[in-house]
């Protein structure tokens, strides 16, 4: 379990690049956390450090939206209206692992023990950690604003992370810290 | 046996390209999410029947779409929407000319039930089959109701999954002006009415408590509001969240209120600013969040304001229907021809672009 803190939306994106230069294909990595803490956030810094240059939008109607970025696939998974519902078999999350891929699935924590190695990683809000002098996502038009530090939480599952596990956890403490 | 029935497949595929007239009867179908529908529409914008069979019900008490579910309901309810199409229209099944159907964007097990029975009846009837992207009919629902709207227009396609403005340069001819770069507008509808405990599907209920409220009791932030014609909703879905957190007693319609008016006055505010740039002849509203009453009556006046034309279609070619995807087909078949049988569903499907690919 690692633990970092970021302060700054720049940060959550830093870290997400961290985690995504320590992954590989066939990576199955599970976002955690309530809405509006900051899972679609995350997964946009984590697909641009693969290199997917198209906007990366909340697949949470269409639940799995795909990006080849020529060096190797991310689909980005969303099962935010199945959390009160197992039937994802039509989502195939394990095909999609077989194709040279990599998995980002938000709310994916519903799936707990049905899953197999995987990283979980879970975003909070922090409720008194504002910081006024950082600009929150997207909010450049409302009064004050101020970013809202984000705990983020890192969990592996399974063993497929510990050959990585150093090398993760530099890079991520590294990036939240920027 | 299999000689025989692949014979016939080709026959299928490689018939001549048929003539695509005003009197050409064209069966659409639709089934890429919530609703199951089939309608027949005659020379691209004659709407003989068009019958909704929506799903709503069901997915109401998952507070959402679930996609299990969406695939076994289109599989029961397809065929009896076909056949009561086709009654409605008061034609024999023997004039339908062609099988159009959604093959993308959409979830992609209720996709494949639409697109299997096209499949299906483009066989059977010997008819040719027409693969139609959702987005694209959407920009045609406008054209049913009012086949004189002058090119370009500048259209704001508003959904659950997506939110974009898209310049129609000619029938077929689009150019993207801007999207969402995170959350769709229906999306954030949908999260912050489930977050309000006011269930599903958001967009009616929280239009409906807004009318209770006070649109200026919040300040919520108006995303890149000076930025482009992109547009942001994971910001403000993230505030209306933080102000419950930080005002547990806030009322319920003032922040239904506050953020609707949020969201409208950045959707129509960016809608004019691209009409302008293009120098467009008309604005007009898609998609199912143009159902949203704020959204319709701000609309209408910016475009009075701005001295350009607006057009809202009615609720029901607002929100999925298959006379669109029979319209959008009649001028996909005139221009492109018949699609191969073998065309799979496309669940990430994007809009045809001028300049792209």
């Amino acid at each position: 379990m690692l633990q970092v803190r970021t302060t700054s939306l720049a940060a959550t994106h830093a870290v997400a690049a961290a985690v995504a230069g320590v992954a590989r294909a066939g990576d199955l990595i599970v976002l955690a956390g309530e809405m509006g803490a900051g899972k679609t956030a995350f997964a946009q810094g984590f697909g641009r450090a693969l290199g997917v240059t198209e906007p990366i939008t909340s697949p949470t109607f269409t639940l799995v939206h795909s990006y080849d970025t020529g060096r190797i696939e991310f689909h980005h998974a969303d099962l935010y209206r199945l959390d009160r519902l197992l039937e994802v078999a039509d989502l195939a999350l394990g095909e999609l692992l077989e194709s040279n891929g990599i998995v980002l699935v938000e709310w994916g924590d519903v799936l707990g023990s049905t899953l197999g190695d995987h990283l979980q990683i879970r975003l909070e809000v922090e409720p008194d950690g504002v910081d006024a002098d950082a600009e929150d996502d997207g909010d450049d038009d409302g009064e004050g604003g101020g970013f809202t530090c984000r705990a983020i939480g890192l969990r592996p599952f399974g063993s497929v992370w510990a050959p990585r596990w150093a090398a993760l956890e530099t890079a991520v403490r590294k990036a939240s810290s920027c | 046996m299999t000689h025989t029935f692949r014979t016939s497949l080709l026959a299928s595929e490689l018939r001549e390209r048929p003539v695509v007239g005003p009197d050409t009867v064209v069966l659409g179908i639709e089934t890429s999410c919530d609703e199951t529908a089939a309608s027949l529409v005659m020379g691209g914008n004659d709407v003989l029947s068009s019958v909704v069979s929506s799903q709503i019900d069901l997915h109401a008490q998952y507070g959402g779409v679930v996609p299990e579910i969406a695939s076994r309901a289109h599989l029961e309810t397809l065929n009896p929407v076909i056949a009561r199409a086709i009654v409605e229209a008061g034609i024999d099944e023997s004039r339908i000319e062609a099988v159009a159907v959604t093959i993308g964007p959409g979830l992609i097990g209720a996709l494949l039930v639409g697109v299997s029975a096209a499949k299906a009846l483009s066989v059977a009837w010997n008819k040719p089959l027409v693969g139609v992207n959702h987005l694209e009919a959407h920009l045609y629902a406008a054209f049913i109701e009012d086949p004189s709207l002058e090119l370009p227009l500048v259209v704001l396609l508003v959904s659950g999954g997506h939110t974009m403005l898209v310049e129609m340069v000619d029938h077929g001819r689009y150019r993207l002006l801007g999207q969402t770069v995170d959350d769709a507008a229906g999306e954030a509808f949908d999260k912050v009415a489930r977050f309000l405990g006011l269930g599903y599907p958001g967009g009616p209920l929280i239009d409906h408590e807004a009318t209770l409220g006070d649109p200026t009791a919040i300040r919520f932030p108006r995303a890149m509001l000076h930025d482009g014609l992109n547009f942001s909703f994971s910001g403000l879905k993230t505030s209306v969240v933080n102000h419950i957190r930080q005002h547990p007693d806030a009322s319920t319609a003032d922040v239904a209120a506050s953020f609707q008016q949020a969201v409208v006055d950045v959707l129509v505010a960016k809608t004019v600013r691209a009409a302008d740039q293009i120098g467009a002849r008309g604005i007009v509203l898609g998609g199912g969040v143009s159902a949203n009453s704020q959204l319709r009556t701000a609309f209408q006046q910016a475009g009075h304001d701005a001295g350009i034309r607006s057009f809202l279609p009615t609720m029901a070619m607002c929100t999925d229907n298959a006379a669109m995807i029979a319209s959008a087909g009649w001028y996909r078949l005139r221009s492109d021809g018949p699609t191969s049988l073998s065309a799979p569903a496309s669940p990430n499907l994007r809009l045809p672009l001028l300049g792209a690919g």
